[in-house]
């Protein structure tokens, strides 16, 4: 099965890293030698709608808007269902992940199974470091990637579902 | 007789623009009585925290202050510098600088009129739901702009933030090889801007016109991107080193951006249309023929049709980027070497939105004592101000909602990056 791991984020926004925070672990885990290509992509996100048809399964990796449970983490099973308007409203960029998501599936460019992490943020300001609740989901979306990389992907949603797992969750893959 | 209806027409947040900002309009009866555009994304203080660090480490910190246009940034923090420090460039480095820009033009103008403008005109709320019914439309602005990323990720090392660009030149120029890779992908994309100039000039326009003064840079030779005096349509013809005596920033208390005057007069517009109007005799003639073909005359001071001038940008920017690559041979030297000592250096380049001006003190240690930027979309505000006066008053008979979404068509004409202002909208229109 062709994978691949998308991280999204800014390095500077404090929450906003959580994204490009997971690729990274994942690549010093050693997890491309798995044959899954692990991406970090910060601004220019229409760009990856020409490589989303490439693979079978694509994760996303984001940060969310601040709701009520920083922390949080949201999986949505994007190839079967519109991701929700406020999801992404913390970024100030034209476009994001959702109209990228939205745009890809007007023109059929969706990969078989698009998989969206959300990770509820709580500090945005430029400089800030990560905060613990985020730093803690930041592993545990670690360990839900492991799972769908070694096949037990039972941690993403099947088929028109959303699942999310509270801040104290505890994933065993 | 009964007092005239007050309304006030609010956005806050204002949709397909870079950044977080908002538009109030307050009307009483179908007069324009209050018009703020308001950047409320918080400043980000770069020029305080450029101040201390060395002048090499300016063009990598100068990127992270807009993933649209980090090149602009990036070029006129060189060439300020440079100024400052009487740094010499390869002709070859110049070429490449050009390239570079064609390169940020050719994304940023794609993602512009496919992507955030070309809905207005075509009546549908964003480029999802254009895609519905023109998806090849769509699907052609996603690859012009691919275009323009595969020249910035090739020359800065990589498409967001490149980290390529230094004081006196590049750390790595290109091979001529590496270069030669892009030619196919700009013939097509400079047929596919051809026919996007034919595509937005059949766009219905609304009958608006204002008597702008018109500020870019203006070169003997070229179409400007990072050289030339600094002119208007108003007899202005200066050095950028005189930036600071002609122009005026002042503060507002509505918003975090400061607006720009010119002094002794008022605001002016930067951006493709100004430089389209005072430049119009340097495009090439591809470019000249498309915009006559299409009826579009120099000067246009219709803002509504920004979007036909950003297409024969578009069309420049592919030619300029060939004539580039056909005639490129590597530097001799891919980066000058840098003598310090005191001095002050100013420049203006054209950022894909406009005017960006840059100035750096530097002192004999190498380290920036103080740092000035001004943005093209701090120096159109008060520009984007003026016609929204006078444009809601054309319209103010219209529903809320009509006014409101020709009020938000009318600000994306600016194609305003807030984000760079600040270092996006809310449009609120009050009847009273």
């Amino acid at each position: 099965m062709s994978l691949c791991i998308i991280g999204c984020g800014n390095l500077d926004r404090g929450d906003d890293a959580a994204g490009l925070l997971v690729a990274r672990r994942l690549r010093n885990l050693g997890f491309e030698r798995t044959g899954a290509e692990i991406v970090e992509k910060n601004g220019d996100i229409l760009g990856l709608i020409d490589c989303w048809p490439r693979y079978e399964q694509v994760v996303l990796v984001d940060t969310s808007a601040p709701n009520d449970e920083p922390g949080k983490i949201f999986v949505w099973n994007a190839s079967v269902e519109p991701l929700p308007e406020d999801l992404f409203h913390c970024s100030s960029h034209a476009l994001g992940v959702r109209e990228a998501v939205e745009l890809a599936r007007t023109m059929n460019c969706l990969p078989q199974r698009l998989s969206i992490v959300c990770i509820e943020g709580k500090q945005f300001t430029i400089g800030a470091p990560l905060s613990p609740e985020v730093e803690r989901a930041v592993e545990l979306v670690c360990q839900l990637i492991q799972g769908v990389i070694y096949g037990s992907s039972q941690m993403l949603p099947k088929q028109n579902e959303t699942v999310f797992f509270p801040a104290d969750s505890r994933i065993s893959a | 007789m009964s007092k005239p209806v007050a309304r006030t027409i609010k956005v806050d947040t204002l949709a397909r623009v870079e950044g977080e900002g908002a538009l109030y309009v307050k009307l009483k009866g179908n007069e324009v009585h209050d018009v703020k555009l308001k950047i409320y994304e918080p400043p980000r203080f770069f020029e305080a925290f450029l101040r201390g660090r060395h002048f090499s480490e300016v063009p990598d910190l100068v990127a992270r202050i807009c993933g649209i246009c980090p090149i602009a940034y990036q070029m006129s923090a060189v060439h300020a510098i440079e100024r400052a420090l009487g740094i010499e460039i390869d002709p070859s480095v110049r070429s490449l600088r050009r390239l570079f820009y064609c390169g940020e033009w050719i994304e940023s103008h794609a993602l512009h009129v496919y992507m955030l403008h070309a809905p207005d005109f075509l009546g549908y709320p964003d480029a999802i739901a254009m895609a519905r019914d023109h998806q090849a439309v769509v699907q052609k602005g996603l690859r012009l702009k691919k275009a323009g990323n595969r020249i910035v990720a090739l020359m800065g090392g990589r498409e967001i933030h490149p980290v390529s660009a230094a004081v006196g030149g590049f750390y790595k120029a290109p091979a001529k090889s590496a270069l030669n890779e892009l030619v196919d992908d700009l013939k097509w994309a400079l047929d596919a801007s051809l026919e996007t100039v034919r595509l937005v000039c059949g766009f219905d326009f609304p009958e608006f016109e204002q008597d702008y003064e018109f500020v870019s840079l203006s070169h003997p030779a070229e179409y400007p991107f990072n050289e030339g005096r600094i002119v208007s349509n108003r007899g202005l013809d200066i050095d950028a080193s005189e930036y600071e005596e002609n122009f005026r920033e002042q503060h507002v208390e509505y918003s975090n951006a400061l607006h720009s005057v010119v002094r002794g007069r008022d605001c002016y517009m930067v951006g493709p249309m100004a430089r389209f109007n005072l430049n119009f005799d340097k495009l090439p003639e591809i470019a000249r023929q498309a915009a006559n073909d299409c009826g579009l005359k120099a000067p246009c001071r219709n803002p509504f049709r920004s979007i036909v001038v950003r297409a024969v940008e578009l069309v420049f920017a592919c030619d300029e980027a060939l004539r580039i690559i056909r005639g490129y041979e590597p530097p001799a030297l891919a980066r000058a070497q840098a003598t310090a000592r005191a001095s002050i250096g100013q420049a203006a380049t054209e950022a894909p939105r406009g005017l960006l001006y840059h100035r750096y003190e530097i002192d004999q240690d190498e380290l920036i004592t103080s740092a000035k930027i001004v943005p093209p979309t701090s120096q159109n505000q008060k520009r984007i101000e003026e016609d929204l006066r006078s444009f809601v008053g054309q319209i103010a008979t219209r529903s809320a909602e009509e006014i409101t979404w020709k009020c938000e068509q009318a600000v994306r004409n600016y194609d305003p990056c807030i984000s760079c202002a600040t270092h996006f909208l809310r449009l609120h229109v009050e009847r009273g």
